[in-house]
């Protein structure tokens, strides 16, 4: 584009001193913005640089605005760099207007974009933009960043076939006929429109279908939060992010997947999600009455042998002593049944590295053999470990 | 293009031509407000690509919204002499465009700077910098966008670093030393030579290669192009192209102040003598030219700026007045805008128009200063010394092609922004492909050396 404009331009240039276009021509100006392709070009380099360090702009919870498909980071314009002077402690200049020697007042600001201009006459003030970004390019860009696998379904087809269109033939059903297409082939098998078009055999042009297979499985995640009296607004932050990101990473592999959110303190709750990380309780800590739930929500409407289950369950690990023997029961039935099931333990300020009584149960699990994993979450900058912890763990755990 | 204004166009250039301006023709053409504001922005209507104009054109842009900035005309120099035209303007701003446009035809053409430059780049820039735009579309679908990139980077961030007083094409340093016995041209040495021809054949017997560069060399972008180690021809091209279209705009930054002042003094002239123009379209324009020439303090009661157009109008009212037309006309032949402030800017002057010197602090409070009309001038020229960029030259070239630069801090007055500086260094370095050393001071005024990589 940009190339053909300006030799348009040039052509212009040379014949006539660029003043004599024909009459109806549009000029190549009207058609073509130069300043929008830079701009563009900005943009894409400040892409690349949120890009680059995507995984410590995104850890940052606040970027995630529940249930939206985007997110935006806020930046700064680029800026391309020349030598310039140290700005100094003081600096003179000139002015205009009624003012006396010894005057004294003051100009907040006079300091940007004062003494900058260049022979483009550069001014400028400072300005942020807010970047939009598909949280499905980010997840793309994190997978292959980070280099993690595709989850194999455990359960189910592996692939599902479905029918997507996929270019033209001379032949097919009337219904798939490309109206514009073979106007097209009209056109240029005349050269141009006449008066009378008539369309002969060979103009006609019919979409065609092809069978493309899909990973096509079906997928329902368990969200369990510890939501006791022990857990804090930040831990709670922390599980959110964690859990935000694993629902990305496994959107990626399937195409239906639903999400089930499970709170409990020494009772267990199911809430949708923008109730879920808003919920507190007071109590103690009970893992076994969550377990039950899920359990229990899983007999009721879902299939373990048509589905494939996850479990993800975030807690501070004070698991009352109590309870060790029921939620290794349940938590072992649920295993069974489970692709996965995955431990959080979000204990910010104490890191305790998994020595609790909830780290003890799923260390069990995985040395019994079970697709399980363990993580400790202690601050944002880990989310993307215990992210990358869970992919690998799950593609390499026994089938 | 309205019939109305093809008329004025006429007898305006008549009137002006009346009036003793002599300038090279010019094409008018009116265009759409975004492409004049591409025009304000690139600085050329067809330049090269590069993001930081996309950076320039969306604060522009933002101006605009703002009702900020409004553009009314772009006038390129050259033989004939294009000048862009908003179509937004109306028939009296169109008027008084068009004389401020001659204006400015009259200063390009005779303004010695003016013609010095363009008798290095032609006159027909605008063709030229169109010709390197189509020149770095080709790169760019040779080489790939992201080298062309990288050598843009490095070349417009040394955009301002050129040396005006060499040549635009511009040989390179002599390959070796001068030969000590050609200087013959002092009487005593061609006498001893005269006594004993052999010791003086014994003087020097082999030929010294010249050291690169002989002398600290500020033509940075020549520098590079002529002397990097492992740059790619189409990557000379580009420092070229871009040090040619510096050499462009040199005058046009350096002689800012005199050159709007002529234009404005001019179409407000030229308007007044004009009696074919009627009464409204008169008064419309009038109004026009004093938004245009008006002190930035009008509003506010006192202003850290000034007006360029204002204080140019200013000044040469009071030279037409006080030394009369010829000498006014000898005056922007020969000065740029050093020689015309510290000259022709003066005490009664800058006391009318109420100019002051202030000292600004970096927490923003400001203090107006003793009037000291010297320190004054300085002030108003500080921003346009040495192109507005800090002098940087080349000082050597290492045997392993470690090129070193020198930043003169005792001209300057300070040091350079490090971080600023860092980046110019890691721009440059990807195209001079060796390590780059560059000297400056820090705050404390010792001695700092910055690398890269």
């Amino acid at each position: 584009m940009a190339a053909r404009a300006e030799k348009v331009y040039e052509k212009g240039m040379g014949q006539d001193g660029g003043k004599g276009e024909t009459a109806g021509a549009a000029k190549w100006y009207e058609l073509f913005s130069r300043g929008a392709r830079d701009w563009l070009r900005h943009d894409e380099k400040v892409r690349e640089a949120v890009r680059a360090n995507l995984p410590e702009i995104i850890a940052g919870g606040d970027v995630i605005n529940g249930g939206a498909r985007t997110v935006r980071v806020p930046v700064r314009m680029l800026e391309h760099y020349h030598f310039r002077l140290r700005r100094p402690e003081e600096s003179q200049g000139a002015g205009q207007g009624k003012a006396k020697p010894g005057d004294v007042f003051s100009a907040p600001g006079r300091e940007q974009g004062q003494g900058e201009k260049g022979p483009g006459g550069r001014d400028e003030g400072e300005v942020q933009l807010l970047l939009e970004f598909k949280v499905d390019d980010i997840v793309d860009w994190l997978w292959e960043a980070m280099k993690l696998p595709n989850l194999k379904a455990r359960v189910g087809p592996s692939e599902e076939t479905d029918w997507t269109r996929e270019g033209w033939d001379r032949h097919g059903a009337r219904s798939r006929l490309d109206r514009r297409r073979s106007f097209k082939e009209l056109v240029k098998r005349r050269g141009a429109p006449g008066a009378t078009p008539t369309f002969i055999d060979e103009d006609l042009r019919y979409r065609q279908l092809a069978r493309r297979r899909q990973p096509a499985v079906h997928a329902v995640v368990f969200f369990m939060l510890d939501v006791s009296g022990s857990m804090s607004d930040r831990d709670r932050k922390l599980a959110k992010t964690f859990f935000f990101w694993v629902v990305q990473g496994l959107r990626r592999e399937y195409r239906s997947l639903e999400t089930v959110f499970v709170a409990h303190t020494t009772e267990a709750w199911e809430f949708n999600e923008p109730d879920f990380f808003q919920v507190s309780g007071t109590g103690g800590t009970v893992a076994s009455s969550g377990l039950a739930k899920v359990r229990e929500i899983i007999d009721g409407r879902y299939n373990p042998g048509r589905c494939n289950l996850y479990l993800f369950y975030a807690s501070d690990g004070d698991n009352s002593v109590s309870d060790a023997a029921d939620a290794r029961g349940a938590l072992g039935v649920i295993a069974a049944d489970a692709c996965f099931t995955g431990y959080v333990e979000v204990s910010s300020g104490l890191s305790r590295q998994l020595a609790t009584e909830t780290g003890k149960l799923f260390a069990e699990l995985q040395s019994a053999g079970c697709a399980a994993g363990s993580y400790a979450l202690n601050d944002f900058e880990d989310v993307w470990g215990a992210v990358r912890h869970f992919f690998t763990a799950e593609s390499s755990a026994p089938e | 293009m309205s019939d109305a204004w093809q008329s004025y166009v006429r007898r305006i250039e008549e009137l002006a031509a009346r009036s003793g301006l002599a300038f090279h023709p010019v094409d008018f053409e009116a265009v759409p407000d975004s492409f004049m504001m591409e025009i304000a922005v690139y600085g050329l209507p067809v330049r090269m690509p590069h993001w930081s104009f996309g950076v320039r054109y969306i604060y522009q842009l933002i101006q605009r919204h703002m009702g900020h900035s409004r553009l009314f005309e772009v006038v390129f120099p050259g033989n004939p002499g294009h000048a862009y035209l908003a179509e937004s303007n109306g028939l009296a701003e169109n008027i008084l465009v068009t004389a401020h446009v001659l204006g400015h035809a009259d200063f390009a053409r005779n303004n010695l700077l003016f013609r010095r430059c363009q008798a290095q780049v032609s006159e027909h820039i605008v063709e030229h910098a169109a010709n390197h735009a189509r020149q770095i579309q080709q790169a760019i679908e040779t080489h790939g966008a992201q080298r062309v990139e990288a050598a843009l980077d490095a070349a417009l961030a040394l955009e301002q670093h050129i040396d005006i007083d060499q040549q635009l094409r511009r040989p390179r340093y002599p390959e070796y030393l001068e030969d000590p016995r050609t200087h013959f041209d002092d009487d005593f040495r061609k006498r001893f030579a005269a006594l004993e021809p052999a010791s003086a054949a014994s003087f020097v017997e082999v030929k010294k290669r010249a050291p690169v560069p002989p002398h600290p060399e500020r033509d940075l972008l020549w520098f590079v192009a002529n002397y990097a180690p492992e740059m790619e021809s189409w990557e000379r091209d580009i420092f070229l192209a871009v040090r040619e279209e510096s050499f462009y705009f040199y005058p046009v930054f350096a002689s800012q102040i005199m050159n709007e002042g002529w234009a404005s003094y001019w179409h407000a002239r030229l308007l007044r003598e004009a009696d074919f123009i009627p009464q409204q379209a008169y008064l419309d324009a009038i109004k026009c030219h004093s938004d245009v020439v008006r002190p930035v303090a009008a509003e506010q009661q006192v202003a850290l700026s000034i007006n360029p157009y204002h204080l140019g109008f200013a000044m040469w009212e009071k030279i037409v007045e006080s030394k009369g037309l010829a000498a006014a006309r000898a005056i922007m032949e020969q000065d740029d805008d050093f020689g015309f402030v510290r000259n022709h800017l003066t005490r009664e002057l800058a006391d009318e128009l109420g100019l002051f010197r202030f000292s600004a602090r970096s927490d923003g409070q400001v203090k107006v200063l003793e009037p000291d009309l010297t320190a004054l001038h300085e002030a108003i020229l500080a921003p346009k010394y040495n192109f507005g960029a800090p002098i940087v030259s080349a000082a050597h070239v290492r045997n392993d092609g470690t090129l070193e630069l020198t930043h003169d801090s005792a001209t300057d007055a300070r040091g350079l922004d490090l971080e600023r500086s860092r980046k110019v260094l890691d721009y440059l370095q990807r195209v001079w492909r060796r390590p780059i050393v560059l000297t400056t001071v820090n705050q404390a005024g010792s001695a700092l050396e910055l690398t890269a990589p």
